[in-house]
């Protein structure tokens, strides 16, 4: 019945996807309802969602939400606007790849997180610091990731443009771009979600709102309610930039989906 | 008149992790008239695309020069079209604006390009399909699609590297067809390079003969078969002799190829 590489239909695979969803909360219903993990450790599937909508209703937790898709936001835009254009550059120039190749591979292995003291040494503990730690977290993976990309442009068609009369400015403006414009979509929607980890870590230290704040907070508290309802929501929040990311991307490349 | 003279060209590339350099073309001389359709025909690794590459500008000979209209070639220029044996298209235009493509680099108004791109849309056979990706395309349509993006740029001369080699044989022959009535209607000089004896006879006016390892021009054959040619040509007494003697003179050539393995 199961075949190697054997399609499924549309309606199978959205039954399929949402009864893994159903299977995983019945079993965390199984675990805590039935008494086998103390409610101290791990809240029931019921009592997270009245915790949830506490968390709501009564102590302003939308301004959470909203404050760390803000900060998500707003570091990986700086980021992407200084790194994607840099990593087109070394994609198309190699002697600018050359320069700042190996740096950039170096700047990729350090931990954002671990950055954190220093930022906070360096920028407080408002936003700039938040906002600098998903740009060093984000930047030097964009940087990187483009320039492979772009650097891997298809010879034939750069080789077609040329003969055809395109000159140098031309073959990165309107064969290197439009050729690798989906990949760094692409590029943008994996990181974007890389950086959902470095915001939440960045908001365990030394923040006063956020939904990360809210999970430490919980913590203090033993909440292990309101903690898995954060954790839930970003999750749904990772969905939805997923789904926007792949909406705008049928939208913007036809070609690909044709 | 002569269009094009390529002087005493020859390619050796350097030897790969110490190896010794390959000389993939000899010092080669070939002079092509205007509106001559040259075929260069050959085995595999006879240097044939290098020749081809270094007409385009796409690759630098090691001695030698190639000049075209008395200008000395240094790059690729709009003044050579060129269709390659691989599919490309540019996949995120379509088929009206990859045609469009070099006339919008070199900046005309587009009206003038409207224009151009509907004639060639029509010389191609391709009406309807303005506005389709390339990947919603045959193989067939593809390549008619590079030839029009090739010729919409009004060059001198137009190159082909094997534009037809990966199409099955009755695409192909129409796409012969089609290419060859184009010529036939405009009077470009064509250089085109193929390993099938059949559709190196059917297009060309003369064709140049290549022999493998290392590359050179072992015979230069004019074609004297009237035009407009169709199909049914290929069973002539005249076709079938041609056949035989380039059947043969390549013959020899891919028997010391293989032998060389």
């Amino acid at each position: 019945m199961l075949r190697p590489l054997e399609p499924i239909g549309q309606g199978a695979r959205i039954a399929l996807g949402i009864s893994f969803f159903i299977l995983f909360v019945l079993g965390w219903a199984f675990a805590t309802f039935g008494g086998y993990v103390s409610p101290t450790f791990l809240a029931d599937p019921l009592t997270m969602l009245a915790d949830g909508w506490s968390l709501l209703v009564d102590h302003g937790f939308l301004f959470d939400i909203f404050v760390t898709i803000w900060r998500v936001l707003g570091g990986f835009v700086l980021a992407a606007i200084v790194a994607v254009p840099l990593g087109i550059l070394m994609g198309a120039y190699k002697p600018i790849e050359a320069f700042f190749e190996p740096f950039v591979s170096f700047a990729r292995y350090l931990p954002a997180s671990a950055f954190i003291p220093l930022l906070i040494l360096w920028a407080g503990i408002g936003e700039v610091q938040k906002l600098l730690v998903i740009f060093i977290g984000s930047v030097f993976q964009i940087i990187l990731m483009v320039a492979v990309s772009v650097g891997s442009t298809r010879r034939d068609l750069v080789e077609a443009a040329y003969t055809l009369g395109a000159r140098d400015t031309g073959i990165v403006r309107r064969v290197m771009i439009p050729a690798n414009a989906p990949e760094i979509a692409e590029i943008l929607r994996l990181v974007l979600g890389w950086a959902w980890t470095y915001v939440i870590v960045a908001e365990l230290i030394g923040s006063s709102s956020g939904i990360g704040h809210m999970i430490i907070d919980s913590q203090a508290l033993l909440a292990t309610g309101q903690i898995i309802f954060g954790i839930i929501i970003i999750g749904l929040i990772g969905l939805i930039s997923d789904f926007l990311f792949k909406a705008a991307n049928r939208w913007l490349f036809p070609w690909r989906f044709a | 008149m002569t269009k094009l003279v390529i002087d005493n060209v020859s390619r050796t590339f350097p030897g790969v992790r110490g190896g010794a350099p390959v000389m993939a073309l000899t010092p080669t001389n070939l002079t092509v008239a205007a509106n001559d359709f040259i075929t260069i025909l050959g085995p595999s690794g006879c240097g044939k695309s290098t020749l081809l590459r270094i007409v385009a500008g796409l690759d630098r000979p090691s001695t030698g020069e190639v000049r075209l209209d008395g200008r000395r070639i240094t790059g690729p220029g709009a003044d050579r079209g060129m269709v390659f044996q691989s599919y490309t298209l540019f996949p995120w235009l379509t088929v009206a604006q990859n045609i469009a493509f070099g006339l919008r680099e070199q900046g005309r108004p587009e009206a003038e390009i409207r224009e151009i791109v509907a004639s060639y849309i029509e010389k191609v056979g391709l009406r309807g399909f303005e506005n389709h990706w390339p990947k919603q395309l045959s193989g067939g349509m593809q390549q008619r699609t590079a030839i029009a993006r090739a010729l919409a740029n009004d060059p001198e001369i137009l190159l082909l590297d094997e534009p037809f080699g990966a199409l099955d044989n009755q695409t192909r022959s129409l796409m012969q067809e089609l290419l060859l009535g184009i010529w036939e209607r405009e009077r470009k000089t064509v250089l085109f390079v193929t390993h099938d004896i059949e559709e190196a006879i059917f297009l060309a006016s003369r064709v140049i003969v290549m022999s493998a390892r290392p590359g050179r021009i072992k015979a230069d054959l004019a074609v004297d078969l009237p035009h407009p040619r169709d199909y049914k040509m290929k069973t002539s007494p005249e076709f079938s002799a041609l056949k035989a003697r380039l059947t043969e003179e390549i013959r020899v050539e891919a028997v010391l190829a293989a032998a060389e393995h």
